[in-house]
């Protein structure tokens, strides 16, 4: 599903590579955690994954798409076969939670029947159900972030990458927002998820990517948060 | 995907883009109402130019197709002479055409031109026919009759002449006036909507750089989302053309009630050089025309600035 080989990236001409000869094979459903202290090269990873930043080097190949291939006119096109959530949730402020969620639909013309058939199933899975009407505004932290995966979502990705989406998140809100990643890879989504937070790490016993200074330092299935 | 199901979504965006734009239109209603305000100048500038100038040819027109050069014919010459003089007249290049007008000819149009004044018929009925056959001549060019001129001039001719040409001189004099004054608009229009059409631009492509700037955690989540160029892109665009369309509607309106109010208020049928009741008549017989026209000016100089503006602020291009 998604194959990275060799990737390196370096911002400017000098310095130390953000990430530095980086290979990584993620299999179709799986949950994989990517831990790292902050600056590792965990964001820098998912913009390389969301074609947001080019790599200086190596090979990407995201479900069947090889970047190197890739047009600029074609980066939407693989935008919308990802979703992703972000630390800040990044939500339309003056937008109600059906319009966010409905919003991420209407930019690739789906049909307003269409639009409206599938926000209560999806807004049902994030268990924000009832909450259509509701502003950013008037919703807890967690319930933002249930919105922003909500609208990741809706377009049924087989890839969802969250940018330490518990990052903003008191423990409660922030185990919510982690039993609808579950839920959602359960149905069959790879799920990238990148995390400070030992608790979550410890207790979800998935695939552990650790990151240093922009490498590879482990990479071990049903593993507990351990700094290299 | 279905060609039909395809081509159903993008209509949908296609619709989607434009609500954006018009939903856009309204929000921005503040910057927008500057960016209108300068393009209506310029969009009627433009049109009164086109009026303007239309004005200037038709007067132009109307007082060249009155000048003739009379040449008087003495009572004595014979037909052959006469003949020989049109034909020789006629030879001459910048001579459109020659009319003979008879003695007889000359009387009858006399008495309908004093048929009100009686004193003068009874005067005229009580002599001879006073008045001598003519050759009417009208020029190609009335700027350049020199040639009729010299050839007139010739002894031979001026032997079967029997009163100096008449050369419709202070006509002359009105059209070289005109001319000048034509050219000199038209170089004024041309520059006026020039550098108003330039300063218009600027300011939509401003207004569309402060748009992007409002709207740039909209337009980035857009992007993170997967929304296309076009999809973008789209509403400024729009936003952009409906600027052009309110101030070519608005431009259009003002100078018809301008010229309804001058040719009726005014009760002048020419202010200066330009005559309104033409320039009124002229514009509400093209007013579809000019209102499309506008319109379609409107839009290109909105649409040009904000896909300049949205090229270099809306960074579609992947970073290197």
């Amino acid at each position: 599903m998604i194959l990275l080989d060799r990737v390196t990236k370096q911002y400017g001409r000098v310095g130390t590579p953000a990430l530095d000869r980086v290979s990584l094979h993620i299999e179709p459903k799986e949950f994989v955690i990517i831990i790292g202290a902050s600056g590792a090269g965990k964001s820098t990873l998912l913009k390389l994954l969301t074609r947001e930043e080019k790599p200086t080097g190596g090979k990407i190949i995201v479900g069947g798409i090889d970047y190197e291939q890739l047009k600029d006119r074609d980066i939407p096109l693989l935008r919308r076969k990802i979703g992703v959530v972000f630390q800040d949730f990044k939500l339309l402020p003056n937008k109600n939670v059906f319009e966010n969620v409905s919003f991420a639909l209407e930019i690739v013309g789906t049909s307003k029947s269409e639009i409206e058939h599938t926000i209560p199933k999806v807004l049902d899975i994030v268990g924000l159900k009832g909450k259509e009407k509701s502003m950013p505004s008037e919703l807890s932290g967690g319930e933002r972030q249930r919105v922003a995966i909500a609208r990741a979502v809706v377009r049924q990705p087989k890839i969802l990458m969250a940018d330490e989406p518990t990052g903003n998140l008191d423990p409660k809100n922030a185990w919510d927002v982690i039993r609808v990643l579950e839920k959602i890879n359960r149905y069959g989504t790879t799920v990238m998820l990148t995390t400070h937070n030992q608790e979550i790490v410890n207790k979800l016993k998935r695939r552990v990517i650790t990151i240093k200074d922009g490498k590879v330092v482990s990479d071990r299935a049903n593993a507990e948060y351990k700094v290299a | 995907m279905s060609k039909d199901h395809e081509l159903e979504r993008k209509w949908i965006t296609l619709t989607r883009i434009f609500k954006t734009g018009c939903i856009n239109f309204v929000r921005n209603a503040s910057l927008s109402i500057a960016a209108m305000a300068v393009m209506l100048i310029t969009l009627t500038i433009i049109l009164f130019s086109l009026i303007a100038n239309a004005t200037f040819s038709n007067t132009i027109k109307q007082i060249t197709d009155r000048i003739d050069v009379s040449v008087y014919l003495k009572d004595d010459i014979t037909p052959e002479q006469r003949d020989k003089l049109i034909a020789d007249l006629k030879n001459i290049d910048n001579v459109k055409s020659v009319n003979y007008v008879s003695k007889d000819q000359a009387l009858e149009n006399y008495r309908k031109q004093n048929a009100n004044n009686s004193d003068l018929l009874v005067a005229i009925s009580q002599t001879d026919n006073p008045l001598p056959a003519s050759l009417s001549i009208k020029p190609n060019n009335p700027n350049n009759i020199n040639d009729i001129k010299v050839f007139l001039e010739g002894t031979d001719i001026q032997a079967l002449q029997s009163d100096p040409t008449s050369y419709s001189g202070d006509r002359k004099d009105a059209i070289d006036k005109i001319t000048h004054a034509t050219s000199f608009f038209r170089t004024a229009g041309a520059i006026g909507v020039v550098v108003f059409a330039i300063i218009s631009m600027l300011i939509i492509f401003n207004t569309i750089r402060m748009a992007i700037f409002n709207r740039r955690s909209e337009l980035q989540i857009m992007r993170l989302l997967g929304a296309s160029t076009n999809y973008i892109r789209g509403p400024f665009i729009v936003e952009t053309m409906l600027y052009g369309i309110i101030s070519a509607t608005v431009s259009v309106i003002l100078l018809n009630a301008l010229f309804a109010a001058a040719s009726s208020t005014l009760q002048a049928s020419s202010l200066g050089l330009l005559d309104i009741d033409y320039s009124y008549k002229y514009f509400s017989d093209h007013f579809w025309v000019f209102l499309t026209g506008q319109i379609a000016i409107g839009i290109v100089i909105g649409t040009v600035s904000s896909l300049i503006a949205t090229r270099r602020y809306l960074k579609f291009k992947s970073p290197k």
